[in-house]
Order: C-alpha cells, then structure tokens, then sequence
C-alpha cells in the first residue's frame, strides 16, 4: 500500500466517523463537531495528494486547504451562533424536540 | 509507510471516534482538539508546515474554543439520564460504513494513483505568498469579504434580544 | 566567546556514537534550552518576590540564604512535598491533563527563539506563525483547568481568562505582522539578520522607527494580557477570584502552572526581542564584542525587570475596562501601524517619512484617547470621615 494510499484510507475513515456521528447522534452541536471533522478529512485527502500527486510546485493543494480551513471557521461561528440562538428558544439543543416545522 | 503514519493515525482515528461517542459533550469537544492536533502533526508529516501550523491556530486556538464555549452557553451537560443516540442511529451508522466501504473500495483498487515517489516538494512560505497575491488573488479577496459577513452575521443572530423585553 | 556554547554542543555530540548523533544533538539542545530557562525562572520567582517587595517599602524574602538567595529552593521543595489533593467531584482525567497541556505548548514556543549567533534550536521557515500556534493551543489549557474543577469560581476565572486572551491575540498578532511586511520573511533568524546593520552607532532595531516603537509598545501591552500578568491578571487575581483557575490545584501541579506562566511570559519576551530588540545584536556598534547570547539574556532580563516594575505600580483592570481597552483602543491603532508600516516601506529614506509616519502614529493615539475617554469626568476629591 503506498503512502497516499494509506492517507486517502484514513482521510475516508475520518469522512466516515464524522458522517455517522453526523446522523447518529441527538445534540446539535455534536452534528456541529461532526461536519467539522468530514471538513477536516476533506482537506487531508487535498494535503496528501499534494503531496503525492502530480505538479506539487502548483501549490495548488496547500492554497485549497487554506481556504477550507478559513470557510470552515467561518461556517463553525455561524453555525454555532444559529445554535445558540436557537437554545434561547427552545431551551433545548435536542435536535428531535426542534420539530414545529414539521408536517 | 512508516511507523509516524500509524502512530498519527490511531491517534486521529481514535481521538474521533472519541469526539463522536463520548457523552459527556465537553470530553467530546477535547477529544476534537486531540483530533485536530493529531491532524497537524499529519500534515507536517506530509510536510505541508504552513497548513499545519495553520490548523493548530485556528482550529485548535479557535474552532475548539469556540465549541467550548458554545456547549457552556447552552448547558450541555446538563441532560444526564437522555439517550445520547437519536432514534434511527442504526441507519445513520448503516450509512457511514457503506460510504466508508465505497470510498475505501476506490482507493485500493484505483488504478489512477500515482504511484512513483517524489521528492519532498519545497513549499516555502514566500512561495505561498506569491500565489496568495498573484494567482489566488480573487478568492483572498472573497474570503476576507465571506469572513466579515460571518463574524457579523454570527454576531447579529446570538445577540440578545431588544433590551425592552428583558 | 560568541559561539561558546555552539562549539560546546557540537564537541558533545562528537562524543557520541555516529549513528545516535542527530539524537544527540536534538536532546543536548533540548536540555540546554530547558535547563537555562528553569533556572531562570528560578531566578525571577525571587526576583520578583524581593523587587515588589522593595516597591511596597518592605523587604521581600531574606532569611532562608544570604539576602534570600536560597529562596526558590525553598519554594520547589515545598512544592515537591505538598500534598496533592485533587476534588471528589471534579472530572480527574482532564484535572491531571491541564497542567501538561499548559507547559508542553510554552516550552515548545521557546524553541524557535533565536538566542544568539546561530543559536536557534529550531529554524523553521514559518517561525513566527509557529509561535503564535502553539500560544493559541495554551488557551485550551486555561478552560481545561477551570471547567475541570466543578467550583464556579474557577469556571469563572477561566472564562474571563480566555476572553482576555482572544482578545488580545489579534492585536498581538497585528504588531508583530508589520514587523513581517518590513522584514519579508516569517522565520525568526531572517528577522534578527535584517536588523543586524548599524547607522553610525545606533543599530537598525525596529523599535527605533516610528511604526516600531508603535509596535513594540502594543505588542508588550498585549503580551502582558496573554500572559495574565498584571494589570491584566483580574482572571487570577488573589483578592477578586481567590485565584481563578488554579483554585483546586495544589503541590506540584500549582508549581507546574507557575512554571508554564512564567516561561510563557519568557518566550513572549523573547519574541518581542527578536522582533523589535534586535535579538542579539549589541545596542551600540563598538559593543558588538561582548557575545551575543549575553545580549539576548540581558535584554530579557530588563524586560521582565518592566513587567516587574508594572506589576507593582499599576493597579488592576476590571474586565469590562480590559476588553474595552482591546477592541476600542488597541484594535486601531495595530491596523493603523499596519498602514504606516507600508508607507514607511514605500516611502524614500529621509526626514519626510520620518515626520509622516511620526503624525500618523501619534495623531490616532491621541485621537482615539481623547475620543474612548472623554465620558469619565472626574471632580475634585472629597472626602468623608466618620466622625462627621
């Protein structure tokens, strides 16, 4: 097994955990925590086919990564913010009590 | 592959699968700065030290703290005896190993990786610099504008309710 | 003499075995590093005690050796032999894991410090971003220590501390990114070099243009409220909080948050040094014989003699004043340093930019105080006493 191929593997069992706790789990910010995580496989897989991959002078990995990581920081503090807005109503963060939209 | 590979990654692998499980929802967001931390030391591993250096920053400085914070604003220990697991959780887990196996599937069998070992590519921090200012000037220049946006939108929605209600 | 302990090192490593040496090396400079700053902090926890002692007109310690010399002996044994005593009901995984998680990060920091001639242990490319990474990871040691010890007042202090050390993070950051547009590099060593020239006598520090002594004077402020020292300690003030975070942690472990405080206060020194100071290099340009690690300690020495100093003349921020002071007052003027900064880089060398860049600088000061604080109109002081 090559080396990208054991991070392209490990990045796809980060995706993994992150999307099962995603949909498994009631708390909203556990969901939150979650979707950070797949983020974080996400920009792994680009690192390691930087660095593996064809045309590494590009940067082009590096520069995709730096801006993910700056997205996701951004969508973790307006997620957060909906989150605790959202608390202040319904006293809850349970995601199955959140249900008045619901048909 | 060496041993520094198997090493960082029981440690994410772990970490996350800690980050996902635990119940106590403070235990969880430490464990997410472990996995954070542990990603870090992979991407200097894949000698990308910008990136990870960066990723101590701000996610380790910021986007734990920031979960931190979240979880005492909203009393998140408080519920001891609920299920922590949503009902249908065999579903969403069901779901996750089948994209883990379709994933993992592709990537052993590929035949398009590239398999020749190269040289550890140099990637300087000038040379970072210069394609922040020359080619990726656009998205720099989006990505300040998306990051203002944020902070006060995030600012807007937690903000207390009109001081006359309380 | 300049390079005493480079050739040292390398005579140490030439003892050992061919296949070990780069093992070596790493663990003699590792030692090296941690020896010097322990004792250092050593000599400053009695520095400290004996100089806010003479400050507040009393002695500070003085019977345990001559002029109370063997004081810090004392105190680590006494922090070796004290009972540790850890509560029923605080979370005991994360209480024992606080202190490491602080003093790992802040010895880390203190490895890209270039500490004379050749003499960094570590020259990464990305110094400077690496040392304000592993700060921001500190922060995560502060909530673990406080949220750990079930007891309000403790959660608290932590909270207040890491508001106080995010808001002082941006204006930290700020100062030091003009001294990274003027030198175009990010690693520590490249940073001292560009400073290592002379006009005539006086060197070519940062801290002598005008955006540099801007920024330095920011970058210390801030330093100061990254490291909780005072007047910023209000998270771990003995007469508000009791003593904020470390409430619960006794014996070693108290020791090892005092270690981590301290040396935290060391590297952010000694990145101030490296940035504005001029790291090793000699003040005046025919004292470039004394060695240059000798240049480096001494400035670091009369740093913390400052911070000593402010401890013991300024009284205590409250929180709402502190993080007024950062957003309000601090924020701006690092961004309008950024700007002059860039002016003086674009600007011919001459009596022009010097005067330009000098308004720019002092014009927003004075504007900005004269603005956040004209609100609080005192009158005379009257007084009142019992009697009457």
């Amino acid at each position: 097994m090559t080396p990208l191929a054991g991070y392209l593997l490990l990045s796809a069992l980060l995706f993994a955990i992150g999307l099962g706790g995603a949909l498994a789990r009631r708390n909203a910010i556990i969901v939150l925590i979650g979707i950070e995580l797949m983020l974080n496989a996400a920009n792994l897989n680009f690192i390691a086919f930087w660095r593996y991959g064809p045309n590494p002078e590009a940067l082009t990995g590096i520069l995709f990564v730096l801006f993910s990581i700056g997205i996701a920081a951004a969508e973790a503090a307006v997620g957060l913010a909906i989150i605790i807005a959202v608390y202040r109503h319904y006293r809850t963060t349970n995601l199955d009590r959140i249900t008045s939209l619901k048909g | 592959m060496s041993a520094g590979f198997y090493v960082i990654a029981i440690l994410i692998v772990g970490s996350a699968v800690a980050a996902m499980s635990l119940r106590n929802l403070v235990h969880c967001a430490l464990s997410l700065a472990v996995t954070f931390a542990g990603l870090a030391l992979a991407y200097l591993q894949l000698q990308a030290q910008f990136v990870g250096f960066a990723q101590v920053l701000v996610y380790v400085g910021a986007v734990a703290i920031l979960i931190v914070f979240a979880i005492l604003l909203t009393r998140g220990g408080d519920s001891e005896k609920e299920a922590i697991l949503s009902p249908g959780w065999v579903w969403g887990l069901g779901i996750a190993a089948l994209v883990f196996v379709v994933a993992g599937g592709a990537v052993v069998s590929s035949k398009l990786l590239p398999t020749v070992q190269r040289a550890t590519p140099a990637a300087t921090v000038k040379q970072i610099g210069d394609q922040l200012m020359t080619q990726y000037i656009l998205p720099l220049e989006v990505i300040g504008l998306l990051l203002t946006a944020a902070l006060i939108g995030a600012v807007i929605i937690a903000m207390r309710e009109t001081e006359g209600g309380q | 003499m300049d390079l005493a302990w480079v050739n040292l090192k390398h005579w140490l490593v030439g003892l050992a075995p061919a296949a070990a040496q780069p093992w070596f090396a790493s663990l003699i400079t590792v030692a090296a590093l941690i020896g010097a700053f322990a004792s250092l902090f050593a000599v400053t926890t009695l520095l400290e005690r004996k100089g806010l002692g003479r400050m507040q007109n009393r002695y500070g310690p003085n019977r345990v050796g001559p002029f109370g010399l063997l004081q810090p002996i004392a105190d680590g044994v006494k922090s070796l032999t004290k009972e540790d005593i850890v509560p029923r009901s605080a979370d005991a995984v994360v209480h024992f894991l606080a202190p490491m998680v602080l003093v790992v990060p802040v010895f880390l920091a203190l490895a890209v410090l270039p500490v004379g001639r050749n003499m960094a242990a570590v020259d990464l490319d990305a110094g400077v971003l690496f040392f304000f990474a592993v700060g921001a990871a500190t922060e995560l040691a502060v909530f673990m220590a406080g949220w750990s010890s079930r007891n309000k007042y403790s959660m608290l202090g932590a909270m207040r501390a890491l508001a106080q050390m995010i808001s002082y993070e941006l204006p930290l950051i700020l100062s030091a990114v003009t001294v990274i547009m003027a030198v175009g590099s990010l690693s520590t060593t490249e940073i001292v070099r560009a400073q290592s020239g002379y006009w005539g006598i006086l060197p070519q520090w940062h801290v002598l243009t005008p955006w540099g002594f801007a920024g330095f004077i920011l970058f210390m402020i801030a330093a100061a409220a990254e490291s909780n020292r005072s007047p910023f300690d209000l998270p771990e003030g003995e007469s508000e909080i009791i003593a904020g975070y470390y409430i619960e942690y006794s014996g070693f472990k108290f020791a090892l948050f005092f270690l981590g405080e301290y040396i935290g206060m060391f590297a952010i020194s000694g990145l101030g040094i490296t940035l504005f100071l001029g790291g090793w290099t000699a003040p005046l340009s025919f004292l470039t014989w004394i060695p240059s690690w000798i240049w480096f300690f001494g400035k670091l020495l009369a740093l913390i003699c400052v911070f000593i100093w402010v401890r013991g003349t300024l009284p205590r921020l409250r929180m709402d004043q502190l993080m007024n002071f950062a957003w309000k007052f601090m924020l701006p003027l690092a961004l309008i340093n950024i700007v002059i900064t860039g002016l003086w880089r674009f600007m011919p060398p001459g009596l022009m930019r010097w005067a330009v860049c000098a308004v720019l600088v002092v014009g927003p000061y004075v504007l900005l105080g004269q603005g956040l604080f004209r609100g609080n109109k005192f009158g005379p002081r009257t007084y009142r006493f019992a009697d009457s």
